[in-house]
């Protein structure tokens, strides 16, 4: 084995490793610092020390708790909605229509557009489109501006980050699926499985790790969604629809409280880094492996 | 009578996707229309093609900027990260130690920190670099490059780390014997073979930083440094009632994303998959 100098080996790794260190490791740290103070963020005022005053304030606070709720609620619909999806569009594109790859070709589309555009474009869409199409067809009841009606909202949220994702993902459980062996489904055609027999028995348990996988993204996704919620609703109506990630930044950067949010940001932190753990040891136990 | 079936499915899959795209129909047709147009039909197609809008949307974005600025941290930042990143995970994978080990550590455990936690310190750090120690990093296009290379290490050194480990050694050894520094070594024997996940890097920090709102937010103040996101939220910030422009604003927007999905589709849809699976 070849030796290689510690010159070189600072050469190669410092340059990264510094950079690195000056914007991820040194503002975490200072981010847990800052989390145990009270500043409203002007230099010149002093930061006073409060121990754990952030925190509990935390559990007191009915805008932050309420936020932290309609996350969870949110993430929870939008992973049913954005995985049944994503699978359903996966097992079309990966039968043998001709059209297939024009398909998965149009269906990811959407996840290259970024979300604050994303947010804009079903603004018009259903707010005032909707309002239009609900005053042309009597149907008032579907078709109405969905943006200022607090529970149609969260809904809205939903529905574009679905939009935005479901290609996305569609592209892992595709992966999952052309891994699968042939003979595995010709076998399981010989013993005279129906569709939905070989879909449940055979496919779904051979490609758990792509359910892993995409329960993964689509989890952290929703949890810290932030553009779509900036620019379709704002939060709005009446901070209706604002999110975990948004009740942050507005508590540091629109309320000026910068110790307690960055202890909500903490919290934050723990809370996905948490949930990503335990997803990841829960499905990673019910894999199936081919020998 | 099973080729009729097999039209019909074909036909009725691509429909569905048309469907599916139906709100980019709907951005493209009332971006044409007058303001009577648009609220007699949304769907309809427009009675006449001006590019009006256009005109005055470009304007308003100061577009040509805001391209050119979105271009320039995204080409920078990604040549940074990849360079600097192969060349980190490569010796850190190939100089078997306690610390390599505890450096690919840090990197990896640090992807599960997100965004929110870190911008309010790291605004104040940047801040302080620019007051205290006169480092142009805020409001500057070279800053926000910095930063980009911060954020996007993590990801790139896994990637790039998980490739290098399946590749033998054998070639490099042979290159050393021949007296080629580890510089050589790397950039002409090494560097080459990882041009997969050169490309996933790539594909997958330009579908990043491209469409990133918020770092960029918080660090460019001047309205000449503004990306393309940001450029974007301050149009519609004024003029979301004149719906017909702000339509023409956001074909303007996700155009060159869709040239580019259409040049380099299949390098995306792989780099996304492997970028995601691994």
């Amino acid at each position: 084995m070849r030796k290689t100098s510690a010159g070189w080996y600072m050469l190669f790794v410092f340059p990264l490793f510094f950079i690195f260190s000056t914007v991820v490791l040194a503002p975490f740290f200072m981010g847990i610092i800052y989390s145990f103070v009270s500043w409203d963020g002007l230099p010149l005022n002093p930061k006073t020390f409060t121990g754990f005053d952030n925190y509990l304030k935390m559990l007191s606070d009915a805008r932050f708790v309420s936020s932290s709720l309609r996350t969870a609620y949110f993430t929870l619909i939008s992973i049913v909605a954005i995985n049944v999806l994503a699978l359903a569009f996966a097992l079309v594109a990966t039968t043998s229509l001709k059209a297939r790859n024009v398909a998965r070709t149009m269906l990811f589309m959407p996840y290259l557009i970024g979300g604050l555009i994303l947010g804009y474009i079903w603004k018009f869409i259903l707010g005032d489109a909707f309002k239009a199409l609900g005053e042309a067809t009597g149907l008032s009841s579907i078709f109405f501006n969905w943006l200022i009606d607090p529970n149609f909202a969260v809904f809205a949220l939903v529905v574009v980050t679905t939009w935005q994702m479901a290609g996305y993902v569609m592209i892992i459980y595709i992966t999952g699926i052309q891994g699968i062996p042939e003979e595995v489904i010709e076998a399981a055609e010989v013993d005279g499985a129906g569709f939905w027999t070989k879909l449940i028995r055979i496919k779904f348990p051979l490609i758990m790790q792509s359910f892993t996988i995409c329960l993964f993204l689509s989890i952290s996704s929703c949890f810290k969604i932030f553009d779509v919620n900036l620019s379709l609703t704002g939060g709005g109506p009446y901070n209706s629809t604002e999110m975990f990630a948004m009740n942050i930044y507005n508590e540091i950067f629109s309320l000026n409280n910068y110790g307690y949010g960055q202890s909500k940001a903490i919290a934050f932190f723990l809370a996905a880094a948490c949930l990503t753990l335990a997803q990841v040891v829960i499905t990673k136990k019910k894999e199936v492996e081919i020998q | 009578m099973k080729k009729a079936l097999n039209a019909i499915a074909n036909v009725s899959l691509i429909i569905g996707c048309c469907l599916y795209l139906f709100p980019i129909y709907i951005v493209l047709v009332n971006s044409f229309k007058n303001r009577a147009e648009l609220y007699e039909s949304i769907t309809a197609l427009p009675a006449s093609f001006s590019f009006e809008h256009y005109a005055r949307a470009m304007e308003k974005m100061v577009f040509l900027d805001a391209l050119k600025n979105s271009f320039l941290v995204t080409v920078i930042s990604i040549a940074f990260i990849v360079a600097l990143a192969s060349m980190c995970a490569w010796m850190l994978a190939r100089t078997a130690s306690k610390l390599s080990n505890a450096i690919f550590m840090i990197f990896v455990a640090t992807m599960l920190i997100p965004f929110q936690t870190l911008m309010m310190p790291l605004m104040q750090e940047m801040s302080w670099a620019k007051n205290t120690l006169r480092l142009p990093m805020t409001d500057t296009i070279g800053g926000l490059v910095y930063m980009y290379i911060g954020f996007g290490s993590s990801m790139a050194v896994f990637l790039y780390h998980g490739f290098i480990k399946t590749i033998p050694k054998s070639l490099e050894e042979a290159a050393a014997i021949d007296g080629c520094t580890a510089f050589g070594i790397f950039w002409r024997i090494v560097f080459p073979i990882l041009q997969p996940v050169t490309v996933t890097v790539a594909i997958l920090d330009v579908i990043w930083i491209w469409n990133d709102y918020l770092l960029p937010s918080l660090t460019l103040i001047s309205k000449a440094n503004r990306t393309i996101p940001l450029s974007t939220a301050s149009f519609f910030g004024q003029f979301t009632i004149q719906w017909n422009m702000a339509m023409a604003g956001l074909m303007l927007t996700i155009t060159p994303v869709i040239v580019f999905y259409l040049l380099a589709q299949k390098h995306i849809i792989k780099g996304v998959a492997s970028g995601a699976v691994k």
